[in-house]
């Protein structure tokens, strides 16, 4: 490199002038690696700050409720005992990208997490394709503030026990309310606030109508209405904001809200190993960038390895740390790999990865980064390099049989299999319950019913009791869940009111 | 592009709304806690707060998700042993179930209960949540009268030493105005015509010397005014008010003879710490008197009271006796709310316990705020416990309970002060 650089100070403390020459720096090289970002906003907080930040789960503005008092009194315990450290860092899927760096960071830290969240995260959220066409960065803190005021508002008109029983509910089903096919619309605030005032009265009327009791003129004879859905609806959220037939205005506006925040981190569900992986990537490619133009020390360089070494380590199944597959280490090292595959193929490369072996690597990665999610990205990119670096292994647990098998390791006969095991692993519609409402009898006695079609003959857990209680707070007529049983007929697994009444109705 | 804000400044309990419908939503449960924790705690005791502990089950937040059994397949890392088609035992705990789930599953988790802190606040305020003390309304200005000297505006007159400066210098400022406006108003007026004269082209020295000598005079006369005068003086007045005493008395009588034991003692003890801590909650200074007694009664220090051992027959008015010898020499009921409480296995001489009944109606319960008898035993209620239930039936103020074993303690307090408890009666 024919300029000299001027070594930035490595701290130990790190000091806003400080921060911002950092800043300046990281900035210059993600604009050479061409890493598009939002707006950063960085803000500096306490441990204690954090905690809160923990508590609301990401979002920058919540509304309240209880849950979030049980997660804050769960970190703060747990923070307290030192049996966990705190996050270095939490990012906002919003524009400007909010970031949390912590006060007790050094600089060497506030570097990477710079590097990590404001240019990775940040980068990701701007360019993946799911978080472009699910989330709207601009809209989302506006809408958060609308959803707490609004539910401040609900309390203080109808009380508190009230709200909470319906945020509850809607809790309840909160991985049950995305669409996962039709995109949102995109809208601010004093647009939500206008909408919300005309949906009320429209919902409300439309509501009325399909629950209308008069009879409909009747020389037309029997209706053809003899199934309502026509077809089965997957977000349950939804169908009760527009059909559950006693929930006031207020009740309908709250499942929104609760439907509209589950959709917002739907993207990041689906996308932690690459999320995470992508922001890892970057962090150690810009610091080693820093490092090669005489920017940082070797210190510096030092604590920053060893910070990131423990992030992407990954025990293990044998090791008492184990707890699954650590995301960052599978992420990072499936894009270090994407570089390396581009870089320098071998010949398994080029059988396995024709399209990408030798190309640009810059360009492969933001490609992988855009168009996929964790699911078809493990399926497209992860090579066999990796599955025998990570000594990867496929058991199959059926609780038929008495043991367990290892179906599959880390050979030539293996390879496929464990990919697109372990793509299936991350696979959303296969670990979250396939639950979806097959039946509202509208013309009859108003019970919904629904079908948990099971995947891979897992059941459903002891907790769908409880859930029903919930849905029948929303939906205030019976609700019946039902499963296919081995002969095809439909057996009811889960009642509420419990069946003890139909069996009195029956006799 | 970067905005850096410091956030470190702005306020840290963000939570503290959420944290309280935490505890709000739990109060049941929490309040379980307390009540069990409150029998492990010693008597003195009262600073700390309580960790209070939840089982998870009842904290659950419930979603629909996938089970136990089933097919599963799993890829994990670091296999060091095992070829395609081995077949393996399966481990008893499903390990690494649930794992890269992400936050969908709560099922892996173990039965742990939930624990966590409340303030010693928090801690008395569910511990005593609806309770109040008996009587206290009912009288209280005509007879626990204790003085406090309060400021009531200000006067002409008094000491030096109450002079209020700025009130007074506000006064002399008032007066001065006051006193010398209309003379300044007639300077005002003599200098613009000397102005007006001086600058005449005309000359009028005449007029001009009569004018000066005028203002002189007029100024000479503002200039008189005393700065300060003793009318300007304003004193702070201070008035006396009645307010009820805060002070309280708390008697403990305990029957320590040979039937009384360790176990009996102990539940006695703990009935006393709830009556010491809920008194705290309603009065600044609480003095504690401890009296124990067999066939004689003695005053002595906590560490004897609850723990010396000592046999012998029972007289249970001796300590009544005692009790009112100590209230007359010390405790002047005008200024003290006196309460009283006394514990007993329910064994008494039984010629004594005619008198104890006497003792009590006439010389303590009119002036004591509140009297609680309660009885530890397992038998039957003897001589003492019928001669009482006489007074309780014509006295508000004195209650009596039985307590069985340690787990009635707390109920039977809360029995005891229970709100509008007369109402009911």
């Amino acid at each position: 490199m024919a300029k000299k650089n001027k070594m930035l100070s490595d701290g130990p403390d790190w000091t806003f002038e400080l921060l911002e020459q950092y800043q300046h720096e990281i900035a210059r090289i993600a604009e050479h690696y061409r890493l598009d970002t939002y707006t950063n906003q960085i803000e500096v907080i306490t441990a204690e700050q954090m905690m809160d930040a923990y508590a609301s789960v990401g979002m920058p503005i919540g509304y309240n409720h209880w849950t979030f008092g049980k997660k804050f009194i769960q970190t703060e315990q747990t923070y307290k005992r030192g049996q966990m450290g705190l996050a270095y860092e939490i990012v906002i899927n919003s524009d400007p990208c909010i970031s949390y760096l912590m006060e007790e960071n050094s600089m060497a830290m506030q570097a990477l997490v710079m590097a990590h969240a404001c240019y990775g995260h940040n980068s990701f959220f701007k360019s993946n394709y799911l978080f472009k066409s699910w989330t709207d960065a601009s809209s989302i803190i506006d809408y958060l503030l609308f959803a707490k005021n609004y539910i401040a508002k609900c309390e203080h008109k109808y009380g508190i026990d009230e709200v909470e029983a319906c945020l509850d509910a809607c809790h309840a089903l909160m991985n049950h309310g995305v669409d996962r096919y039709k995109r949102p619309q995109k809208i601010s605030l004093e647009q939500e606030l206008e909408r919300q005032k005309a949906r009320e009265e429209y919902l409300q009327s439309q509501v009325n109508s399909l629950w209308r009791t008069i009879p409909k003129s009747q020389k037309k004879g029997a209706l053809k209405q003899d199934n309502f859905p026509n077809e089965p609806q997957e977000n349950l959220l939804y169908f009760i904001e527009k059909n559950a037939p006693l929930l006031k205005p207020w009740q309908r506006e709250i499942v929104r809200i609760v439907r509209k925040v589950s959709q917002y981190f739907y993207p990041q569900k689906q996308t932690q190993v690459m999320n995470e992986g992508w922001a890892c990537f970057w962090h150690y490619t810009i610091l080693n960038h820093m490092y090669d133009e005489g920017l940082v020390s070797d210190q510096f360089m030092l604590e920053f390895l060893h910070n990131h070494t423990n992030v992407v380590a990954q025990p293990d199944y044998n090791s008492p740390y184990y707890s699954g597959i650590n995301p960052y280490a599978l992420g990072f090292n499936m894009f270090i790999d994407i570089k390396r595959i581009c870089q320098s193929p071998t010949e398994e490369d080029k059988q396995w990865f024709p399209d990408i072996a030798g190309s640009n690597w810059l360009d492969t990665v933001h490609f992988a980064m855009e168009n996929f999610k964790d699911e078809s990205f493990i399926s497209q990119f992860l090579s066999p390099k990796l599955i025998r670096d990570f000594k990867l292994f496929h058991i199959h647990d059926d609780e038929k049989e008495n043991f367990i098998e290892i179906s599959d390791i880390h050979n030539k006969k293996g390879y496929q299999n464990i990919r697109s095991t372990l793509s299936n692993q991350y696979n959303l519609s296969n670990l979250e319950a396939n639950i979806q409402i097959t039946k509202a009898d509208i013309n009859g006695d108003r019970s919904l019913t629904l079908k948990y079609t099971p995947h891979n003959e897992v059941p459903l857990a002891e907790s769908k009791d409880e859930v029903l209680k919930h849905l029948y707070y929303l939906w205030q007529f019976e609700v019946k869940l039902i499963q296919e049983d081995q002969n095809g007929h439909d057996e009811i697994i889960a009642q509420c009111p419990p069946p003890a009444e139909d069996k009195e109705k029956a006799s | 592009m970067a905005n850096f804000i410091d956030r470190r400044l702005n306020s840290k309990n963000k939570s503290t709304v959420n944290r309280q419908r935490f505890i709000r939503r739990y109060k049941q449960q929490i309040k379980k806690s307390v009540e069990q924790a409150v029998n492990k705690r010693g008597v003195t005791d009262v600073d700390s707060g309580e960790s209070i502990t939840i089982t998870k089950k009842d904290l659950s937040e419930p979603i629909f998700h996938q089970g136990k059994g089933g097919i599963k397949d799993r890829v994990h890392p670091g296999n060091d042993q095992y070829s395609e088609g081995d077949k393996i035992k399966r481990p008893p705990q499903q390990q690494g179930q649930g794992s890269g789930q992400g936050e969908a599953s709560d099922s892996g988790e173990g039965e742990d209960d939930f624990v966590f802190s409340i303030s010693k606040d928090e801690y008395l305020n569910l511990l005593f949540e609806d309770l109040e003390l008996p009587n206290l309304e009912k009288n209280q200005l005509d007879k626990l009268i204790d003085y406090k000297t309060v400021r009531s505006g200000y006067c002409a007159e008094g000491m030096p030493a109450n002079i209020d400066i700025v009130k007074s210098l506000q006064g002399s400022i008032a007066r001065r105005i006051a006193m010398t406006s209309g003379k300044r108003k007639h300077l005002k007026e003599l200098e613009q015509q000397l102005l007006a004269l001086e600058q005449d082209t005309h000359e009028h020295i005449k007029e001009i010397k009569g004018l000066k000598k005028e203002i002189k005079a007029l100024k000479e006369k503002i200039k008189k005014v005393p700065f300060i005068d003793t009318f300007d003086l304003q004193f702070r007045n201070y008035a006396k008010q009645p307010v009820p005493t805060s002070k309280a008395v708390m008697f403990c009588l305990m029957d320590v003879s040979g039937s009384m034991d360790q176990a009996t003692k102990d539940i006695a003890k703990r009935f006393y710490i709830l009556l010491y801590l809920f008194l705290t909650r309603t009065y600044k200074t609480i003095d504690v008197v401890y009296i124990r007694h067999h066939t004689q009664a003695k005053e002595v220090d906590e560490q004897e009271f609850f723990y010396s051992q000592e046999t012998g027959g029972t007289i249970a008015s001796s300590a009544l006796e005692l009790m009112v010898k100590i209230m007359n020499d010390r405790y002047n009921p005008r200024e003290w709310n006196i309460y009283g409480a006394q514990a007993s296995d329910g064994d008494n001489w039984a010629d004594d316990s005619p008198h104890c009944s006497e003792l009590m109606v006439e010389k303590i319960l009119p002036i004591t705020r509140y009297f609680a008898y309660i009885e530890i035993t397992q038998r039957a209620h003897q001589t003492l416990w019928q001669y009482y239930s006489q007074v309780a039936s014509t006295h508000e103020h004195f209650a009596m309970q039985h307590i069985k074993s340690v787990e009635d303690i707390y109920p039977v307090f809360r029995e005891l002060f229970k709100k509008n408890q007369k109402q009911v009666a």
